[in-house]
């Protein structure tokens, strides 16, 4: 069952891969691809720091991704299926052995918390809100990679106001389960509840 | 993709790759230090000496660079729009003294390719394995009568940041409301495409603000320009771009709308149509050419840049020297400062792999370029690129520009992410 899934996934993304790629073939010469992990790697870090981890204020960190939650996001930013304002345009780029490398990589780096500014008394509540809400998928109060969702817990809070403002106007196809969830947040909290999310994501720093 | 490997190729591929092993082996065996000594502190140089060590903590780095401090010509605009300080873009070379690359600050004078030694103006030598030259622009001073080295100490180009931009933004602090500033870009090739309609755009936006009776006006050699469709979208939302009240006017439809002249005396320049247009506060951004030592040492052509290896960027002229950034030819990745960061780390990793024997790997070279063109309103051009199979190019195998009908909210992220991006550039670079 979980092999069968495997293969499926990996063919979805092959196929999104692939067919990026054959677009731009006719008209583009024959380039040598198949560059090894930090060869393509390295390629990264002005935007997202060297390996991976951020500066900010707002490049998300990609370091200690889980392999899984990379292949697909770039795999999304290829097909278009997830909405960015760059990624879409870089992620065609690349082999999806390339980006299987890619994940490797960066999985293994450590992600490093971000320094930024947050309110107490929201980040109290959002932690509250947190738990009922987002734990389940975002485990650990959102710092754990092995749940294969996004690292919430300490990356930069521009980022994550925009992916889940993208969730909310529907631009991003949200899972079953998280399309239940932020329903159900935003009924009874309001954006405020998001606010708080956000702080107390911004508010783990250690 | 599908290739089959016969035994007889796989034999042969083997065979291949153990002579070439075997080349460097007793180079490695005779213990004969990996020495790289890098000529030019800026954004490829930098990268260049970090990256290296990074790959190799056994080689032995040195870095020469004249100034203590680096100006990054990129978000310079900005300290002339007025939302930046000079201190936010400059930079200092502690950090590659952590990453165990000696920083030596000099002049180099030249390079003796057959002796493989590199000379500074004190007269001393540095000797070398592998040397990597980044010595960015200089300009060909000559093209245009009435300005040169002198002149442009009271008439700005500010394309090497440092005094040149504060120059230039003093001079716009102190203009009146109602004057005129005068943008002259250079023709192609120069660095930073973009850049002068970014300049533009940021000039535009603080007088919009604060002298919002003035005018920017470009007299521009070239018919099309960097993001052109961009800028003056932008332009026509933000400036009343080609209205009555436009606050920036370009004038480039006729590559004579470029400037031949320059008349110090009154601050004004004459284009080749024979127009003279007096400014208030002017702006010559001359043609350009590769660094100085890069013809000192010879490793420039005909067209005033250096030819390279497109996978290595040994240079074509003289081996064992290595040319990146704006002065090398690198076509078609433009003279930006991700490009060449991006070469850099594949000159750094072509290194290592010299100079441990073995062959260079699969290069992979990116660029990204955001502008910002006003208040919560920026855009980009991103490529990625990869070596053809003849070396012939670095070919661009995806990319593209900001759509033009992007919504308020993209522009505005834009924003963000091209203050992420200096962000974690720099300390890539520097850090």
């Amino acid at each position: 069952m979980a092999y069968k899934t495997l293969t499926r996934a990996a063919l979805v993304a092959g196929l999104a891969v692939g067919a990026a790629f054959s677009a731009t073939a006719a008209e583009k010469p024959k380039t040598i691809m198949g560059a090894d992990a930090a060869m393509l790697s390295n390629t990264c870090a002005g935007c997202h720091g060297t390996n991976g981890n951020s500066m900010g204020p707002a490049a998300p960190s990609i370091a200690g991704l889980s392999p899984t939650y990379f292949e697909e996001t770039m795999v999304g930013f290829a097909s278009g299926e997830i909405p960015s304002t760059i990624m879409t345009r870089i992620a065609k780029g690349y082999t999806e052995d390339e980006i299987k490398a890619m994940a490797k990589f960066y999985g293994g780096q450590s992600f490093v918390k971000a320094t930024q500014s947050f309110d107490d008394k929201l980040a109290a509540k959002g932690a509250k809100l947190h738990d009922k809400y987002c734990e389940k998928c975002h485990a650990d109060g959102g710092q754990s990679a092995e749940d294969d969702a996004g690292v919430l817990a300490g990356q930069w809070t521009p980022y994550v106001n925009w992916t889940l403002a993208d969730y909310k106007a529907g631009d991003r196809e949200a899972t079953k389960k998280m399309k239940k969830k932020l329903s159900e947040l935003l009924e009874r909290e309001g954006n405020d509840g998001v606010i708080a999310l956000l702080n107390f994501y911004a508010s783990q720093q250690k | 993709m599908n290739m089959k490997i016969t035994r007889r190729g796989f034999i042969q591929t083997a065979g291949a790759a153990t002579a070439a092993g075997m080349i460097g082996v007793p180079y490695i065996a005779l213990g004969a230090s990996k020495k790289v000594v890098v000529v030019g502190g800026g954004t490829a140089g930098a990268t260049a000496a970090k990256y290296i060590r990074l790959a190799d903590p056994s080689a032995d780095v040195t870095l020469i660079e004249a100034n203590s401090n680096y100006y990054t010509c990129y978000m310079s605009n900005e300290v002339l729009g007025g939302d930046r300080s000079m201190d936010s873009i400059k930079f200092g070379y502690s950090g590659l003294g952590k990453h165990g690359v000696k920083v030596v600050h000099a002049k180099v004078t030249g390079i003796d390719a057959k002796a493989r030694v590199v000379k500074t103006s004190e007269g001393s030598t540095y000797n070398y394995d592998r040397c990597v030259v980044a010595p960015g622009i200089d300009f060909q001073w000559d093209k245009i009568e009435g300005y040169d080295e002198k002149v442009a100490e009271k008439i700005p180009h500010a394309w090497k940041a440092g005094p040149q931009t504060a120059m230039l933004r003093q001079q716009l602090e102190a203009m009146k409301d109602g004057g005129t500033v005068v943008i002259a870009p250079p023709p192609n090739p120069f660095r930073c495409p973009p850049g002068p309609y970014e300049r533009a755009s940021q000039i535009a936006m603080y007088l919009k603000q604060h002298k919002p009776k003035s005018k920017v006006l470009i007299f521009d050699p070239k018919p099309k320009f960097s993001k052109m469709g961009l800028f003056t979208g932008a332009w026509k939302k933000m400036y009343g771009y080609e209205s009555d009240n436009a606050m920036i006017e370009w004038h480039g439809q006729q590559e004579e709308a470029g400037i031949v002249k320059v008349n110090a005396a009154n601050n004004s320049v004459v284009t080749a149509f024979g127009d003279e247009i007096k400014a208030d506060v002017l702006n010559v951004i001359p043609p350009q050419k590769a660094g100085a030592i890069a013809f000192a040492a010879g490793l420039t052509n005909d067209s005033g840049w250096c030819p390279i290896d497109l996978g290595t960027f040994e240079s074509t002229i003289h081996p064992n020297i290595h040319v990146i950034g704006d002065a090398s030819i690198a076509s078609s990745m433009p003279k930006s400062g991700y490009s060449a960061n991006s070469q850099a780390k594949v000159c750094a990793a072509a290194i290592v792999a010299m100079l441990n024997g073995q062959e260079p790997g699969t290069p992979s070279y990116i660029n990204t370029c955001y502008s910002i063109a006003g208040k919560d309103y920026a855009f980009s051009v991103a490529a990625v690129y990869r070596l053809t199979e003849d070396r012939s190019k670095i070919a661009s195998v995806s990319g593209g520009l900001t759509p033009g009908d992007a919504s308020p909210e993209v522009f505005k992220r834009e924003v963000a992410y091209a203050h992420s991006w200096f962000n974690n550039i720099t300390h890539d670079i520097f850090g």
